[in-house]
C-alpha cells in the first residue's frame, strides 16, 4: 500500500521542482539589485517607470475591449450554433482553432496588408484605428479559448429547452440570450474572460508589429536593456496569470452550484 | 367551432413523415391527452400547436384565429416540459413573473399574480428559492404556474411528469388536474403513460406512425377500441387470433373452440382471420354456466404478485391472461392444470381489419 502512495507523491514532487524551482530562482534573483542582500529595488525602479505603468494600462484597457468585442461575437454564434445550425458546429470549431495553428506573426503580416494606409480599409492610418486593429487581432488570438469556454457552459445547460421556455412566455431571441441565456453562462464567459486578459497583457507580436506601446514590447524592451527588472516584471506576469486562473477557479465554482441538479 | 383546430395538419423531416393529416378541434376548457407510444408524432404536434415546428401542411387556429406562421413568442401558448425548464439564474418568483416582467406589465400587477401562483401550485413560501433548491415534483409545479402567470389561452404540457418519480406523478396528477379544472384553461396534455391519459383526460387522442388511431373519452377508449394497436397499447388486453364462422350471429372461433361475440363482427365475411380482444379484468378463471362463452385450455404461468395472482391459460396458437385476487384459503393454480375461462359475449371485442390467415 505504502509504495503505491509513494510512487504518485514521487511524480508530484518532480513535477514541483521542475516548475517551481526556476520561478524561485527567478523571484530569488529579482530581489538582488542591491549587492550583497535581498531588495525590492527592481520592482521600485519598475514602478516608477512611467512607461510601466502606461503599457501595463493600455494592455489592460485593450485586453477589456477584446472582452467585450469577444463576448458580443462568440456568446450569440455559439448559442445560435447550438440551437439552429448544430452541423456546422465542427466548422466553426476548426475556425476557431485556426489562431493556434497559423503563427501571429502570419496573422498581422495579413492584417498589415489588408489594412494598410493605401488600402481601401485604412485601419493603420490613425492611432486609434491601429488600437481597434490590435483589440480585432487580439479578439481573433483569444478565439480558441473564448469560444471553447463558452460552448462548454452552454453544453452544461438545455439551451434549447430554455429558449423554447422563454419563447412560450413571451420573450424575444435579444431578450431570451440576455435574460436567461448569457446569466447561465456567466461563469463560462469569465473564464474565456480571464484566459483573454492573461494572453492579451503579455501579447508581444502584434502590438510589436502594430507599434502600440503594449505591455509585450515594454517587456522586451526591459528585457534587452536590464539585468534585475526583466526578472521583476517576470514574476508580476506570472503573478497577473496566476491571478486570472484563481478568478476561473473561484467563478467556475459558483457556476457548478447554480447548475447543480434539481434533487435535494 | 372549436377553440383549438387542428386542420389537415402534416409535418415531414426530409423523408419523414411524422405527422400526417392530424383533424382535431378541442373545445374551450377541455383536457385532451395526446397518447401514443414514443415517435408517434405526439410531442411533434404539440410542438407545432406551441410554434416549435412548423407545420408541412395545415391549418391551427386558436379561438378561431389563424396562428399556423406565428412565433411562438406571438401565441399566447402556456408550455411545461418535461425537464421543467425554469430559468437556474432566477429564484421561484422572477420565473413565475418572468413572462409578465416581458409583457411589461407593472411591478404592482406582477407582485400579487406571482403570489396567487405560487398559492395555487401550494408553494406560497418558496418565491425565494432558486431552482437548483427544490425537489424535481416543486420544479415542476412552479414550471406549471409560470405557464399560467401569463394566462395564456391553451395550456401544453410535454410529457411533464415523465421524471419524476411513481408517488409523486400520481399526487402531481391530481394537482395538475384540479388546477386545470379550476382555472377552466384548455388544455393539451402529451403522454405515453395510458394511466396519466385514462385518468386525466376529458378525451384521449391515441396516435400511432404520426397518425390519429382513434378519439374518445377513456370510457370509449379503454372499453371500445376500435383498432389493435388501441387495444393493444391502452389497458393490458388480450388479443386472440379468432376465425368468423358466422358474422350475422357473431360466432368465431378460438383455436377451434366455437364462442359468440355480442357486437363488433358486422362487416366481416365467414372464414376471414380476426383479432380479437379481450379484458383481463372481464375473464374469470372458471366455468360460469349460463350464456358465457367459455374457452378450455391448460394453466401455461403462474405469476403471484402479493394481493393479485396473474394466470395465463392458453388454448393452443392463443392465450389469455386474467387476473384472480389472492385468497389465504386457497392455493393459486398450478402450471399444466386443465382450466377452463368463461366471458360476457358483450366483452369479446371484434378489431377492425382483417388478417392473414
Amino acid at each position: 500500500m505504502k509504495s503505491a502512495r509513494l510512487g504518485p507523491w514521487i511524480a508530484i514532487l518532480i513535477g514541483a521542482i521542475y516548475f517551481i524551482v526556476p520561478l524561485i530562482a527567478t523571484f530569488e534573483f529579482s530581489l538582488r539589485k542591491r549587492r550583497g542582500e535581498y531588495s525590492l529595488d527592481a520592482y521600485r525602479s519598475l514602478f516608477e517607470d512611467s512607461r510601466f505603468l502606461q503599457s501595463f494600462g493600455y494592455s489592460a484597457l485593450v485586453a477589456l475591449a477584446t472582452i467585450v468585442v469577444g463576448v458580443l461575437l462568440v456568446v450569440p454564434t455559439a448559442y445560435w450554433i447550438r440551437l439552429r445550425l448544430p452541423g456546422l458546429r465542427p466548422v466553426i470549431e476548426f475556425i476557431t482553432l485556426l489562431p493556434l495553428v497559423i503563427p501571429a506573426i502570419v496573422i498581422v503580416f495579413g492584417y498589415l496588408r489588408m489594412y494598410n494606409s493605401s488600402s481601401w480599409l485604412p485601419f493603420t492610418a490613425s492611432a486609434r484605428a491601429t488600437d481597434a486593429l490590435l483589440v480585432f487581432s487580439y479578439v481573433t488570438l483569444s478565439l480558441p479559448y473564448m469560444y471553447r469556454a463558452v460552448d462548454t457552459g452552454l453544453r452544461a445547460i438545455d439551451v434549447r429547452t430554455l429558449t423554447e421556455a422563454g419563447q412560450s412566455l413571451g420573450a424575444s431571441s435579444a431578450r431570451i440570450l440576455f435574460s436567461v441565456i448569457l446569466p447561465n453562462v456567466r461563469a463560462a464567459v469569465l473564464s474565456g474572460a480571464f484566459l483573454t486578459f492573461a494572453i492579451v497583457i503579455g501579447e508581444f507580436t502584434m502590438a510589436s508589429l502594430l507599434n502600440r506601446p503594449a505591455f509585450g514590447p515594454y517587456l522586451q524592451n526591459v528585457g534587452a536593456n536590464r539585468a534585475y527588472e526583466p526578472f521583476a516584471l517576470a514574476v508580476i506576469a506570472f503573478a497577473v496569470t496566476w491571478a486570472s486562473m484563481g478568478l476561473i477557479n473561484v467563478f467556475g465554482r459558483g457556476a457548478h452550484d447554480m447548475a447543480a441538479p434539481g434533487k435535494r | 367551432m372549436a377553440f383549438l383546430e387542428l386542420e389537415n395538419l402534416r409535418k415531414s423531416f426530409g423523408p419523414n413523415h411524422v405527422v400526417q393529416n392530424v383533424n382535431l378541434g378541442i373545445e374551450s376548457g377541455e383536457f385532451v391527452s395526446f397518447l401514443g407510444p414514443s415517435g408517434c408524432g405526439k410531442t411533434t404536434t404539440l410542438r407545432m400547436v406551441a410554434g416549435f415546428e412548423v407545420p408541412t401542411e395545415g391549418v391551427i387556429r386558436i379561438d378561431g384565429r389563424d396562428v399556423t406562421d406565428l412565433k411562438p413568442n406571438q401565441r399566447n401558448v402556456g408550455m411545461v416540459f418535461q425537464s421543467y425548464a425554469l430559468f437556474p439564474n432566477m429564484n421561484v418568483a422572477q420565473n413565475v413573473g418572468f413572462g409578465l416582467k416581458v409583457a411589461r406589465r407593472p411591478a404592482a400587477e406582477i407582485r400579487p399574480r406571482v403570489e396567487e401562483m405560487l398559492r395555487l401550485i401550494k408553494l406560497p413560501a418558496l418565491g425565494d428559492r432558486y431552482p437548483y433548491q427544490l425537489s424535481g415534483g416543486q420544479q415542476q409545479r412552479v414550471a406549471l404556474a409560470r405557464a399560467l402567470a401569463i394566462k395564456p389561452q391553451v395550456l401544453l404540457l410535454d410529457e411533464p411528469l415523465s421524471a419524476l418519480d411513481a408517488k409523486i406523478r400520481v399526487s402531481l396528477r391530481d394537482e395538475i388536474k384540479a388546477v386545470q379544472r379550476e382555472l377552466g384553461i384548455t388544455t393539451v396534455y402529451v403522454t405515453h403513460d395510458q394511466e396519466e391519459a385514462l385518468s386525466m383526460s376529458d378525451r384521449i387522442v391515441v396516435m400511432n406512425e404520426g397518425r390519429i388511431e382513434q378519439i374518445g373519452t377513456p370510457f370509449e377508449i379503454y372499453n371500445s377500441p376500435k383498432t389493435r394497436f388501441v387495444a393493444s397499447f391502452v389497458g393490458t388486453l388480450n388479443i386472440l387470433r379468432a376465425r368468423i364462422l358466422d358474422a350475422e350471429a357473431g360466432r368465431i372461433a378460438i383455436d377451434g373452440q366455437d364462442v359468440v361475440a355480442a357486437r363488433g363482427v358486422a362487416g366481416a365475411s365467414a372464414g376471414e382471420m380476426r383479432s380479437v380482444a379481450l379484458r383481463p379484468e372481464a375473464v374469470i378463471l372458471s366455468d360460469a354456466g349460463g350464456d358465457q362463452n367459455r374457452l378450455s385450455g391448460a394453466i401455461e404461468e403462474v405469476s403471484f404478485l402479493g394481493s393479485v395472482v396473474r394466470v395465463r391459460v392458453r388454448f393452443g396458437d392463443n392465450a389469455i391472461s386474467l387476473d384472480t385476487f389472492n385468497n389465504p384459503n386457497a392455493p393459486p393454480p398450478r402450471r399444466g392444470e386443465p382450466a377452463t375461462v368463461s366471458f360476457a359475449r358483450e366483452d369479446l371485442l371484434v378489431l377492425d381489419g382483417a388478417e392473414a390467415g
